[in-house]
């Protein structure tokens, strides 16, 4: 009840924005305002390190004289501090070009149904019961095996926010959502070898959190895999992209979908459009509405409705990732993608993880990527890498100091298999990914 | 003094905060118990701009500003923000954070005074220091010329930017320091095409200064020629080589190898908590004794300097390396407490809603003896990395990665032809043992570095004359 009336507190605030945007002689407007709270704690060899209280809030308008816009913000909510960044946002439109295809989405796209999806579930946990928690978490690392021996800690966060959209459209809505975690970080040394690795668990509902003990351990075991990790010679090989890690390949093909990459002509997918991108098997679909996600939204962050949608059908790229702006330079309609997809979604195929093992047979199972060595413009791919090398489905030793490289093009449609192992934490849900052939450099 | 007032001036006085006020709120945080408390208060205007297909596209203002108060007990931190800058708001976050210390008696703090403070950069505000029209008269030149430039140009976008930022800091001992932190930014990137082949090229820079910056010395219509030079050179670049191999690297911004492989290994956090490669390796050889690495906030006007640091402490020109042997760590206050160390003036924070930890500024390598010519003749088969992009580390093994962005193969002494960017990855705690030849042209980056820790995001610079490393692997598809 009590955050209802918040909700409709700012909505006030953000009424009051769009109309003092009109009042200044704006022709259109858009206003948005975020509320955060939370709580932080981290512990560190079984005893407190840090706690943390969150309090944030920051409120931002994109005025429109005409095709001219200009945007202003700030973290300041006083009715003052409202009147002056509505200037501010004025004062830049008299500078900006007149831009045809810059303006609010069209009315019929925004949305006028917003289901409950379950995305709200404050955690009412104590700074002592989230510091217990934590030193749980840590200890059961900790103690996992004598060559855990150092800590780089456990830390629980929970998090509150309201987000209001508003537009002169008449678009106007609130909504609360919740994010909890808990993670933990250890170290292992045997000999010269250190090593450190992590896990985390990350809910809207802190009842779908793991448990502690299971993170911890989980981060202490991904820890001891890795000890004497060594290179590799340079070679060509099969690589595994390990789930938690694969998201990132889907990362990249939806970059180079996305409205803004591909009517800058700075993508290695332009006019790829009903061709085959992937191999057959592969099928990509986004769920915004999913029950509980961490993606989920009933609308996009211009306000125009989110809807589940297929992406890529037996290999086929049936659909762009566009907001207003970019659709219009494309000649296109949003696909109530602005501020990205929501709950990407590659179909999991049927075999295990073990079973991708044995079917990639001899190659490099990757768990880990460094750097930013993706050029989204050419599809050139070159990161560095440390996992496993395995042989006739076994994994054989940790590898590490190593690159691996190819083009996005060939590393899409020459992928394998995905396997049935999603890890379903974060936006982009998928299975372990097996790619057919890379460049992996070493010693 | 004046910078002082100043920033007391732009924070204080709007909110009715008197200096009384701000022992208030130390007194509230400080129990017996407590070892260290600070009161961080930050008031940032920022403003950018985009150009884009021959148009002003976007234009952006923005208003940042609140207060963090912090308590430290031992190992323990106790933290609380706000965004609004008000006493009871402020007394209530103090109340929050105290339970960090055992309960006890209120301790006396010292009265409030002023700390004295050098400025390494002007106090003006640089969004004011060009008209709007003429800042957009500066983007629409820039633009202009840059397109002149070839006619394989497709596409051109720039950015400007600039902060002016104001800081003050109370420490439980009284003292109240202020800092006025100008920084701009301009960004050129360009897309060429040809026989239906695109590549692109971006160059930028920037500093804690003005926007004249961009127009003294045509500065901006500098970033689009090199952007353009870069973006050329891509389209005839080939696949590039992989595996271990001679690398020579470029002066200035390739600085970022110092960055990644030595520099977040001995920031003081992780070599407190033994977490680092380099964790207990002070008067160790670290690096051939060829290579004197500093990290030095005092520099006038770079993007990574600061006349104090965000805990109050004035920066230093503090030594890293010297002639290979590992000298000491970067410390920001709790960890050098906690290590028995002095401070190095390393303490930065994002805003006044994140802690401060040890944080890098300016991050570079002194110059050697060799002519770049002649370490270049010196290699019979290599890589010449000449820029870079971004790069990280895993700070616990110690691989580090980074990426060229353009690079060329070296064949038989001679720079021969371009080669596709790749990523270098390599080992830091010995990579600049390989060190074996070093140049004589020190550079410092242009002033675009930006460097991110446990979320947190602060300006850095880097800097080194060309260097040789004997051996390091390139990741390129030429097998």
């Amino acid at each position: 009840m009590q955050n209802q009336q918040e909700v409709n507190r700012l909505k006030d605030i953000v009424q009051n924005l769009l109309d003092e945007a009109k009042q200044q002689g704006a022709t259109a407007a858009e206003a948005g305002l975020s509320q955060e709270n939370g709580l932080s704690v981290s512990v560190r060899l079984g005893d407190v390190e840090t706690i943390e209280h969150h309090c944030s809030q920051g409120l931002g308008i994109t005025v429109y004289f005409g095709q001219r816009k200009g945007s202003a913000s700030t973290t300041d909510l006083s009715i003052e501090s409202i009147k002056e960044t509505v200037s501010a946002a004025c004062s830049i439109a008299r500078y900006t070009s007149e831009d045809e295809y810059a303006g609010l989405p069209e009315k019929a796209l925004l949305a006028t149904s917003f289901p409950d999806l379950d995305v709200n579930h404050p955690w009412a946990i104590t700074a002592d019961e989230a510091i217990a928690l934590a030193i749980e978490c840590e200890d059961a690392a900790r103690h996992y095996d004598a060559e855990i021996t150092n800590s780089e800690g456990a830390s629980v966060n929970t998090h509150q926010g309201i987000h209001v959209l508003g537009n002169s459209l008449g678009f106007l809505h609130g909504s609360l959502s919740t994010r909890h975690s808990l993670s933990c970080s250890v170290l292992a040394q045997r000999g010269d070898s250190m090593q450190r690795d992590y896990w985390y668990t990350v809910a809207r509902n802190a009842n779908n959190l793991e448990a502690a003990v299971e993170v911890g351990q989980k981060a202490a075991q991904r820890t001891l895999r890795r000890l004497e990790g060594r290179s590799l010679s340079t070679r060509q090989c099969p690589v595994l992209y390990s789930a938690e890690i694969a998201s990132g390949l889907l990362s990249s093909f939806i970059g180079a979908i996305s409205g803004g990459n591909l009517y800058r002509k700075s993508s290695f997918l332009l006019d790829a459009l009903d061709t085959q991108v992937f191999p057959g098997f592969v099928h990509i679909h986004e769920q915004p509405h999913l029950i509980g996600a961490s993606g989920s939204s009933a609308y996009d962050s211009e306000g125009v409705a989110t809807h589940t949608r297929d992406l890529v059908t037996d290999g086929i790229l049936l659909s762009y990732v566009l907001g207003t702006y970019s659709a219009r330079k494309l000649g296109l309609h949003s696909t109530g993608n602005a501020g990205g997809v929501r709950n990407l979604t590659i179909d999991p195929g049927v075999l295990d993880f073990d079973g991708l093992l044995k079917q990639m047979d001899t190659g490099l199972l990757v768990t880990e990527l460094m750097g930013q060595g993706v050029n989204i413009l050419t599809g050139d791919y070159s990161r560095g890498a440390a996992g496993f090398w395995v042989e006739k489905g076994q994994i054989q030793y940790p590898v590490e100091e190593i690159t691996i490289a190819g083009n996005l093009k060939d590393m899409l449609r020459n992928i394998v298999a995905v396997a049935n192992d999603v890890d379903y934490r974060g936006n982009v849900r998928t299975g372990s990914i097996l790619v057919e052939r890379m460049s992996i450099a070493g010693q | 003094m004046k910078i002082l007032n100043l920033a007391k001036q732009a924070i204080l006085v709007p909110a009715g905060i008197q200096d009384v006020d701000i022992e208030k709120i130390m007194a509230r945080l400080l129990t017996s118990s407590v070892d260290a408390a600070d009161i961080y208060f930050q008031s940032s205007h920022s403003e950018s701009w985009v150009m884009e297909g021959g148009i002003i596209k976007e234009g952006s203002h923005s208003i940042e500003q609140g207060a963090g108060v912090r308590a430290v007990s031992g190992e323990k931190t106790g933290f609380a923000y706000s965004d609004r800058i008000e006493l009871p708001v402020l007394l209530e976050a103090a109340n929050n954070v105290r339970a960090i210390g055992r309960q006890g008696q209120e301790a006396q703090i010292g009265l409030i005074h002023a700390a004295n403070t050098v400025q390494y950069y002007p106090v003006g505000n640089p969004l004011k220091s060009l008209g709007e029209q003429q800042k957009m008269d500066l983007l629409r030149q820039v633009d202009t010329e840059t397109r002149k430039l070839d006619h394989r140009i497709e596409e051109v976008i720039i950015s400007l930017s600039g902060v002016h930022e104001t800081i003050l800091v109370a420490n439980q001992d009284g003292s109240l320091a202020g800092d006025i932190r100008p920084l701009v930014r301009m960004n050129v990137s360009v897309i060429v095409v040809e026989n239906g082949r695109r590549e692109q090229g971006s160059m930028g820079g920037g500093g804690r200064s003005d926007y004249n910056y961009f127009v003294e010395l045509n500065r901006g219509l500098d970033y689009g020629r090199e952007a353009v030079r870069q973006a050329l050179v891509n389209l005839e670049a080939q696949d590039a080589p992989a595996g271990n191999m001679t690398v020579v690297l470029g002066s200035g911004w390739p600085g970022i190898l110092l960055h990644e492989a030595i520099g977040h290994g001995l920031e003081g956090d992780f070599n407190r908590k033994g977490t680092s490669a380099f964790s207990g390796r002070v008067g160790e050889r670290v690096a051939s004794d060829l290579c004197t690495v500093v990290d030095d906030g005092t520099i006038a006007g770079r993007r990574g300097s600061l006349s104090i640091d965000d805990e109050g402490t004035p920066t230093e020109n503090t030594v890293l390396i010297e002639n290979g042997i590992l000298k000491g760590y970067m410390q920001d206050k709790l960890n050098a407490r906690l290590m028995g160390v002095k401070s190095t003036g390393n303490g930065r924070r994002e805003s006044y809603a994140s802690l401060p930890m040890p944080r890098m500024t300016n991050t570079y390598m002194l110059a050697g003896k060799h002519n770049p010519e002649e370490i270049i003749k010196s290699v019979k088969k290599g890589l010449y990395a000449k820029n870079f992009a971004g790069g990280q580390v895993d700070i616990t093994s110690g691989k580090f990665v980074f990426s060229a962005s353009e690079a060329y193969l070296i064949e038989d002494g001679k720079i021969t032809r371009p080669v596709k960017g790749a990523t270098l990855i390599g080992n830091g705690p010995d990579v600049l043992t390989k060190v074996s030849m070093v140049g004589t042209d020190l550079e410092l980056d242009s002033g675009v570095g930006s460097c991110g820790k446990e979320g947190q995001s602060v300006p850095v610079g880097v800097g080194q004359p060309t260097l040789k490393i004997d051996g390091i692997t390139v990741g390129g598809t030429s097998v």
